[in-house]
């Protein structure tokens, strides 16, 4: 997954540096924290509020790498908004990956929102949010961690700290080295993993959706992460972080790191890997393929989906009303 | 027909809806045991419980967040924002989210939340209990705003809005809550969305007003009629979708048309109903275009001299009438 992410991710730059994708916002360099964590959800069940970064846990979560580029290419199929969003807006209603924006933490409200009636409905499921440490200081991600508190909601904020809110480094952020002391605020615990760790990462996302299922409410998790590439395909962050910056940023990256874990335990050896990165090669391209040759949207689609009816906005009489009353057509019960 | 306040009608709303249908709950600051600062939601809590009636931190943006998430994962919330006033720390929640939510997935989410709030000035609120805020919400395209100006239509158009797949904003003139009587059914009824009523005929101009400026609309026609100016006038009852049909009928009829909204003149709602008169019903007209609106101020002052010179009246607004009367 995490070589999937990283290689989807590269295409993606590929693509949008030769005229094909508009715009690129990365997760390389957060995939451990995001493979690590999203493995202790179960698909289905449990959902996920990812943010632009989230690549590797959405398709954790069930995406495929083709809806992942139908997506980035804006075609009609995208399975999130069908070539409305901007790329890494991710959302599939099919597999509880609810659909984000782009002010950032506003996401943090709606997994309270999301955990709060799993909890009303008496149903076992747990809301994982993730968002940049850069988001951190929204007052929306205050106000939902306060209220999670509160109601002790099956709810898991996930933090992936690298350092950067887009140039703007941790220092001028925070007043706080951790964002995770900021739990204790809220009445639940906060916990520091590396984020090129993934097994630590796995075992304190296992441990906090223990802990949301048992009732013992929500849990923060910050990963320490470090972001590879620029804010974004419109960023050069060699204007603000050094080279010797860079260049140490290297060697956090959670893939070698994983890949050498890997092959101590006994999971992987030359020839495996060899069969894994053409399966990897083989599927980024065969997204790329199918995505790029698929139908863009219709532009008599532009005003579907404003309202729930069909309606010239903000001007029709009477507009017919779905007799199966509120909710039939959220989807939120996929 | 049993007679209620406007309140107690859109707290029968409530209780009804959430008799009805399982997956509707309250939300706000002190609408719990207490009822909300209004009592819009007294009894409530008792009957249906904590799991039903919540009372929340003085969070809005957390309000009206969560009920989306809480949307999203199968319930139907009412979120009470305590003041209109008060409802600028969720417009991001209710704009850059609640509104989008549907389109921008594709149809493949959906907002089914009622976000109610108590606006409008006339009751010593001053200028942060007192404004109007329909123009900011009726801009948005995925948003419907609800304005209801009678017990009839308050309990009609807020199961209308429960029942709603998408996000509504209905805004309750809270010196309406206790002044405003009316007839209001026991059984099943809604009032459908869209669809302006015309409480008052006439055939020398046509008056569009909604909430408390419908009422005072209504006094200033009677008194205009004393001096023989038959004034047309219209409840739009919803102002996002908007009855143009209805309003443009009525001005190709009578060729004037006066549009009456205690919010502030500039940018306002008014703007809209004149622009689409200007350009769908240009030709009848046999006068211009008229909005007797509130002042350009920052809401209604505390003080009661500048209270009642912010606040439009029956009587200003018959003078507006027999102004575009004699045009």
């Amino acid at each position: 997954m995490m070589a999937l992410a990283r290689a989807m991710d590269e295409r993606a730059w590929v693509l949008n540096r030769s005229g094909r994708v508009h715009f690129v916002i990365s997760g390389q360099g957060h995939e451990g924290a995001e493979a690590g964590i999203t493995a202790a959800l179960t698909p289905g069940r449990d959902w996920f509020l990812p943010y632009y970064r989230s690549m590797a846990g959405v398709m954790a979560m069930g995406m495929t790498p083709r809806e992942i580029f139908l997506h980035q290419f804006g075609k009609a199929d995208d399975p999130g908004s069908g070539g409305r969003q901007m790329p890494s807006h991710y959302g599939h209603a099919g597999h509880r990956i609810f659909t984000s924006s782009s002010p950032v933490g506003t996401q943090v409200l709606h997994g309270a929102g999301i955990a709060l009636a799993a909890k009303l409905r008496g149903v076992e499921e747990v809301a994982l949010v993730a968002m940049g440490e850069g988001s951190a200081n929204q007052g929306d991600v205050h106000e939902a961690l306060n209220f999670a508190g509160i109601h002790r909601l099956p709810l898991i904020l996930l933090v992936e700290n690298n350092g950067y809110a887009i140039s703007v480094p941790a220092e001028l952020q925070t007043a706080v080295r951790d964002v995770a002391v900021r739990a204790a605020g809220y009445a639940m615990p906060g916990v520091v993993v590396d984020g090129s760790d993934v097994i630590g990462c796995y075992l304190a996302a296992r441990d906090a959706v223990a802990r949301a299922l048992a009732g013992g409410g929500p849990t923060l998790i910050e990963a320490k992460v470090t972001r590879l590439t620029g804010h974004s395909s419109d960023d050069q962050q060699t204007k603000y972080r050094s080279a010797a910056e860079l260049a140490g940023e290297r060697a956090r990256d959670p893939l070698p790191r994983f890949r050498d874990e890997l092959r101590a335990a006994g999971f992987l050896d030359d020839s495996s890997e060899a069969v894994l990165d053409a399966e990897v090669a083989a599927a980024v391209d065969d997204a790329t393929d199918f995505a790029e040759a698929a139908a863009d949207p219709d532009p008599s689609t532009l005003l579907l989906h404003v309202y729930a009816d069909p309606e010239v906005p903000g001007a029709t009489p009477g507009a017919g009303r779905r007799p199966t009353g509120p909710g039939a057509s959220s989807g939120g019960s996929a | 027909m049993p007679v209620r306040t406007f309140i107690e009608a859109i707290r029968e709303g409530l209780r009804d809806e959430m008799r009805r249908d399982g997956r509707v709950i309250i939300l706000g600051e002190d609408v719990g045991r207490k009822g909300g600062v209004f009592y819009a939601t007294d009894g409530l809590w008792a009957e249906f419980g904590d799991d039903r009636v919540l009372d929340t931190p003085l969070t809005e943006s957390m309000i009206a967040g969560v009920s989306i998430g809480a949307a999203a994962n199968g319930l139907i919330p009412v979120a009470e924002i305590q003041f209109a006033d008060f409802i600028f720390p969720a417009m991001n929640q209710l704009i850059s989210e609640a509104a989008r939510i549907r389109y921008r997935s594709n149809g493949t989410y959906g907002c089914p939340i009622v976000v109610r709030a108590p606006f409008g000035a006339g009751v010593h609120g001053a200028l942060y209990h007192s404004q109007s805020v329909e123009a900011f919400f009726a801009h948005v395209p995925g948003l419907k705003v609800v304005i209801p100006s009678t017990p009839y239509d308050a309990k009609g158009l807020l199961r209308t809005a429960i029942r709603d797949p998408d996000p509504v904003i209905f805004l309750e003139h809270k010196k309406m809550y206790r002044s405003v009587r009316g007839e209001v059914p026991d059984g099943e009824y809604t009032v459908p969305f869209g669809r302006a009523a015309i409480p008052r005929t006439g055939s020398r101009l046509t008056v569009v007003a909604y909430g408390l400026m419908l009422h005072y609309a209504l006094e200033a026609a009677a008194r205009a009629a004393e001096e023989g100016i038959e004034a047309e006038v219209i409840d739009l009852r919803t102002i996002r979708p908007l009855d143009a049909e209805t309003i443009l009928a009525s001005v190709r009829r009578t060729g004037k048309c006066l549009v009456v909204h205690e919010d502030n003149r500039f940018g306002g709602f008014g703007a809209e109903v004149a622009a689409l008169v200007a350009e769908e019903a240009f030709d009848y007209l046999d006068g211009p275009v008229t909005r007797l609106a509130g002042p350009d101020s920052p809401a209604s002052p505390n003080a009661l001299p500048l209270e009642d010179a912010f606040m439009l009246s029956p009587a200003k607004i018959a003078a507006a009438i027999r102004t575009l009367a004699a045009y």
